[in-house]
């Protein structure tokens, strides 16, 4: 009834190639942006962001990451904990060697370097395919947090084997460090993923990212037509890396704030954030967010039902977390193999002929 | 003998050995793969979960024990946790795969992980997550005779691991070739939808076959439990066989084995001479590398089938 296209005509081309074609998508992003940005910063104390909006944003921000690359390009990769810790890593050594660098230019020159290490991983993807390629990602994670852990150089020499975030200011607000308000924090953030995610959203309709989903969906075919597998899976190895890089920066720099390689940057992370997408749904910058939301969230509300509602033991609690958590995935690979995004598309669909439906 | 050479020989006898371990855990993913293209991360899981049955079963202290009063004899509590991974293979067709049966091999394997974590999470609300000692009365130590006559330190357990292993194998080459399933189990692997029109049950072979490699996993299992205590470490070996199988190839049981020796072999080796140069611990990634070196070369692995492609 209220959800209709009838009667918006489009004019032109550009209202007809917009992002939103239809006036409720629009309106009904607006309204989330505004609760986002203008309702949300009231009600975030110190554990809202760290324990839900801050984990939401930059899992989400990872989430896209992977998804260009697996959901996009085809490529399934393992090393998202690695790729994580190389931009967390570059953020620790850029803001303590050069202190004055701005913590937004800290930021993308961490995804910058984490990109060049992507493609140097991503190289093996020309020869090798599939569940081979999988797991020769893995070696990217395995060396990756190794390197970070055995080199004392990219500890700063700690004592501790940790690394932890300077206090810095961007505009004269602190955004890291224990002392920065949780809003800032949060609004950074959502800023910053804003902008990305809107990026990711038009690449991946551009030319770039049509010729990965060439690759994807058969690449021996997208060679014919004239894509160069070289350049799409490098360029898909390389902005995944980008993106990815950038979250583990703000995974550790805003978030953690103090990090330790082996347990930050693990395969479980890695793992998480594929868990992400595939719930969230493959190829869907909507999906990486549903999915983000939904891997961090459910955890949280579990612990809570069976630790305060049902008074269960902590550790009994975190083992038939663990379980649920592996029931769920299943339960959601069954039903809907394609995610929540495809769950929205036809939830949408079903709107659409709502109150009547033939 | 020259201690030098010597101790190169020690390191590469230990480095089979620890291969072998390896080749166990590859072997169950192999079976599954080929049966039913899915690549079966929970093989590591299963393999602490049949441990983890096994101990309770024979165990003084274990959950038998505790709930019943009496243990069963090792060679009963091996039967029973076989039947315990038959059920399991069954529950898992029954209520996981039947309904993934055409979904994207990516997919599958998601679900498997998670299949990972819930028989992690059931493993320890039934059995505890405490290190248990699994003694079913292998031999333990260094081998008398070869220190004796050779001055080699081999341990004995993992030689009892080769000849399991060994014997493993030969059987199932024995299965697949000769037995009406192993044939039907090889159609399914060479084409699903040519195997169901001649009449082979999916499901039920599907069923065999996660039960034969739940049966590897005990035996994988054991073998591990002996050396290492149960513990939930073990289920991180699926990690380690994970370079053995791109090395030897998804689908290929020798492949498993001659991929086991050389990631362990190399391991060993490069633990040993080239470890102390970069400041060891290297074996979380070293077999990575060595098995990506090799796929550059052979994308499918070293025994895997040749991958054709059409348009």
């Amino acid at each position: 009834m209220f959800y209709r296209e009838a009667g918006q005509f489009k004019t032109d081309y550009a209202s007809d190639q917009a992002l939103f074609p239809i006036a409720q998508d629009r309106w009904f992003v607006l309204a989330v942006l505004f609760v986002a940005v203008a309702v949300v910063p009231f009600f975030v104390d110190d554990y809202w962001a760290n324990a839900i909006t801050l984990p939401f944003l930059i899992y989400a921000l990872a989430a896209i990451g992977l998804n260009l690359l697996t959901g996009y390009c085809g490529q399934v990769s393992l090393g998202t904990g690695g790729f994580m810790a190389v931009g967390a890593f570059s953020t620790f050594k850029l803001t303590t060697a050069f202190p004055e660098l701005n913590f937004i230019v800290v930021i993308l020159l961490s995804g910058a370097i984490t990109a060049g290490v992507g493609v140097l991983f991503g190289i093996p993807s020309l020869r090798i395919k599939g569940f081979y390629l999988a797991v020769a990602t893995l070696a990217a994670q395995f060396f990756l947090v190794w390197l970070f852990n055995k080199v004392d150089w990219f500890l700063n020499y700690s004592p501790t084997g940790q690394i932890s975030m300077p206090p810095r200011e961007i505009f004269g607000i602190l955004i890291t460090g224990p002392r920065a308000a949780p809003e800032a924090k949060y609004l950074f953030c959502l800023i910053f993923i804003g902008i990305f995610a809107l990026l990711a959203k038009n690449l991946v309709r551009g030319r770039v990212g049509r010729s990965w989903m060439a690759i994807r969906d058969m690449d021996i075919a997208a060679e014919l037509i004239g894509i160069r597998p070289l350049e799409a899976k490098l360029t898909a190895f390389a902005v995944s890396s980008f993106y990815v890089g950038m979250a583990g920066s703000l995974y550790f720099g805003v978030w953690l704030g103090a990090a330790e390689p082996i347990e930050a940057f693990g395969i479980e992370q890695s793992f998480l954030v594929l868990f992400m997408i595939i719930v969230g749904g493959l190829g869907s910058i909507l999906g990486s967010f549903l999915g983000a939301a939904f891997i961090t969230l459910m955890p949280i509300l579990m612990k809570n039902f069976m630790v305060d509602g049902l008074q269960l033991a902590v550790v009994t609690a975190k083992h038939i977390e663990i379980t649920m958590l592996g029931v769920l995935i299943i339960f959601f690979l069954i039903v809907e193999p394609h995610g929540f995004a495809r769950l929205w598309q036809i939830a949408k669909e079903k709107l659409r002929l709502w109150p009547f439906p033939h | 003998m020259n201690p030098e050479l010597l101790f190169f020989l020690e390191t590469v006898i230990g480095g089979l050995m620890a291969g072998v371990m390896y080749a166990l855990v590859a072997l169950g993913f192999v079976l599954i793969f080929k049966a039913s293209g899915i690549f079966n991360f929970a093989q590591g899981v299963m393999c602490l979960f049949a441990a983890l049955a096994l101990y309770d079963f024979m165990a003084p202290g274990g959950w038998v024990d505790r709930w019943f009063g009496f243990t069963f004899p090792v060679w009963a509590a091996i039967a029973l946790t076989i039947v315990v991974m038959i059920i399991l293979a069954w529950v898992i067709e029954r209520f996981v795969l039947q309904y993934l049966v055409q979904q994207e091999p990516i997919i599958l394997f998601m679900a498997t992980i998670g299949l990972a974590y819930v028989l992690e999470g059931v493993g320890d609300i039934l059995f505890g997550s405490d290190v248990k000692p699994l003694d079913i009365g292998l031999p333990q130590g260094a081998s008398d005779w070869l220190l004796d006559n050779f001055n080699l330190y081999v341990e004995k357990l993992e030689v009892v691991a080769a000849v399991t292993a060994a014997v493993l194998v030969t059987v199932l080459a024995v299965f697949f070739q000769r037995t009406r399933i192993g044939r039907a189990l090889r159609a399914v692997a060479d084409d699903h939808q040519a195997a169901l029109s001649v009449g082979i049950s999916l499901r039920t072979i599907w069923v065999i076959v996660w039960s034969v490699s739940g049966i590897v996993a005990l035996v994988a299992g054991i073998m591990w439990g002996s050396k290492s205590g149960v513990q939930f470490s073990l289920s991180l070996i699926a990690l380690k066989a994970l370079p053995v199988l791109i090395l030897g190839g998804f689908t290929s049981v020798p492949g498993a084995i001659v991929g086991g020796l050389i990631i362990g072999v190399g391991e060993k080796i490069a633990e040993v001479y080239l470890g102390p140069l970069v400041g060891g611990a290297i074996e979380n990634w070293f077999a990575y590398m060595l098995a990506l070196a090799f796929l550059l070369f052979r994308p499918q692995g070293l025994f895997g089938e040749r991958i054709i492609e059409r348009v």
